[in-house]
């Protein structure tokens, strides 16, 4: 047994997912409640709702109004509605096309 | 007489035992690559940033920095490196993140001798092709997308082809050599499959038959080809009639280089703000764009930054919905970000369709 452990290749580490769910932030970006796995650290979550929420406030200042926010990436999305002063934010990893096997 | 440059190959992997035995049978290619091997993702980008390779096969699964954070890192300073994903991971979530972030082929590690060839091949013809060629299709780089449907219908194959052409993405069902339906976001059926056939790069994946699929097409492939060709044809003339005669009667109001493009539905303003912040940025019907050009700069950077730090793959474009309009954005490598404003009444979907038809015309 010993000699089987010395020479097995220790564990891979686990790929990093995407993260999903849906969380919403005050206007101080402090989480208010969420969905979001456990598995996400709370400083991604709170990165996301920064960035949002900057995006929102940059645009007040372009005079620009819009209460909500499509991003949109090659393999994620993220949608972002204000909340009196806040925001609701919606994370959904895009899903593989999925083809039934012949 | 000269000796032609090899091509060379950068090999990742955590696994020295793994290293070795691909850095073999790379070697035996008819090309006879240099093969380099890196046994951490830092190590293989400052190899990258050293000297030119002309293509890494990167595992996805190591220690410190994984295959995706490599591949964020490579696709942004790297833009025209090759990439084939060699890996046992056998999730589908990673296989679709990895051909979001634009790798060539993602590859399960072969376990057998004719598994090994296969793999062998597609490296080989990866090497062959020509990395900055303009056109064409990434997958299938010399040749066309009518050469690629043409090869898929005359050896009789089942598949599906998933096209992807800048923000535009379709689908060609093909069962036993042939063409049973088609979809993009904007068409089903004849009229998808012209719309694909008129993307003239971009990249494909093919995807297993799905043998559920109803017929939607009835033409022959030859038929549909033909007809594909002639509607072409047609479309590119009446595109430089319109172009001729906007240059001969109008305006400096619609001489704008964004004119054809206020033409789509419910298009109320655009807006281009170039990479460079000395450049100047254009725009119609649009009075503070100073302004709105340094929040959606600020803002792009924003979001792609975000995107990166997540491994989600580019940004494709960026939408927002309000009750007095609606807007989008896009960047294109070449000539910065565009940004359109959209009359409120538009549906989300519609606007999402009519934004990335914008994009590419204006891209082009």
């Amino acid at each position: 047994m010993g000699l089987l452990t010395k020479f097995s290749k220790p564990p891979k580490p686990e790929l990093k997912r995407l993260p999903t769910g849906t969380f919403t932030i005050d206007a101080e970006c402090r989480i208010i409640s969420s969905t979001v796995p456990g598995r996400v650290p709370e400083a991604q979550v709170r990165h996301i709702g920064r960035q949002v929420l900057a995006v929102f406030e940059g645009a007040r200042n372009a005079n620009l109004q819009f209460s909500e926010l499509v991003a949109q990436y090659a393999a994620f999305k993220i949608t972002a509605r204000q909340m009196r002063g806040g925001a609701i934010i919606f994370l959904s990893p895009k899903t593989p096309p999925t083809v039934p096997m012949p | 007489m000269t000796m032609a440059t090899p091509q060379k190959i950068l090999l990742l992997d955590d696994d020295q035992q793994m290293l070795d035995v691909y850095q073999e049978l790379l070697k035996q290619l008819p090309s006879k690559p240099e093969v380099l091997v890196s046994n951490s993702g830092a190590r293989a980008i400052a190899m990258l940033e050293a000297e030119p390779f002309n293509l890494l096969i990167t595992d996805l699964r190591m220690p410190k920095m994984d295959g995706l954070q490599v591949l964020a890192i490579v696709r942004r300073k790297f833009p025209h490196l090759r990439i084939i994903v060699l890996t046992g991971v056998l999730d589908e979530e990673y296989r679709s993140r990895a051909y979001a972030m634009g790798v060539e082929s993602f590859w399960q590690k072969p376990t057998c001798s004719e598994e090994i060839k296969l793999f062998q091949d597609c490296v080989e013809s990866l090497l062959d092709r020509d990395t900055r060629q303009e056109g064409g299709f990434h997958g299938m780089q010399s040749k066309s997308l009518v050469d690629l449907i043409q090869l898929e219908c005359l050896s009789r194959s089942s598949s599906v082809l998933h096209v992807n052409h800048g923000p535009l993405s379709g689908k060609i069902w093909v069962q036993n050599g042939e063409i049973i339906d088609a979809t993009t976001a904007q068409f089903n059926g004849e009229e998808a499959f012209k719309e694909i056939l008129s993307w003239r790069s971009g990249n494909f994946e093919i995807l297993p038959a799905d043998v559920s699929r109803p017929r939607a097409i009835t033409n022959s492939y030859q038929g549909l080809l033909l007809d594909s060709a002639q509607a072409l044809d047609e479309w590119r003339g009446q595109q430089a009639g319109a172009e001729r005669s906007e240059a001969a009667g109008q305006p400096a109001a619609t001489n704008s280089a964004l004119s054809p493009l206020t033409r789509f539905e419910g298009v109320e303003f655009l807006l281009t703000v170039p990479d460079n912040e000395q450049a100047p940025c254009d725009s119609w019907a649009l009075e503070n764009a100073p302004q709105l050009a340094g929040w959606a700069r600020a803002s792009h950077r924003r979001l792609v930054e975000l995107g990166e730090s997540l491994e989600a793959g580019p940004l494709g474009q960026a939408m927002g919905f309000g009750l007095q309009r609606h807007w989008a954005m896009a960047h294109d490598k070449q000539k910065g970000l565009l940004c359109a404003g959209f009359r409120r009444t538009l549906t989300a979907e519609k606007v999402d369709q009519t934004m990335k038809h914008i994009f590419t015309k204006w891209a082009s």
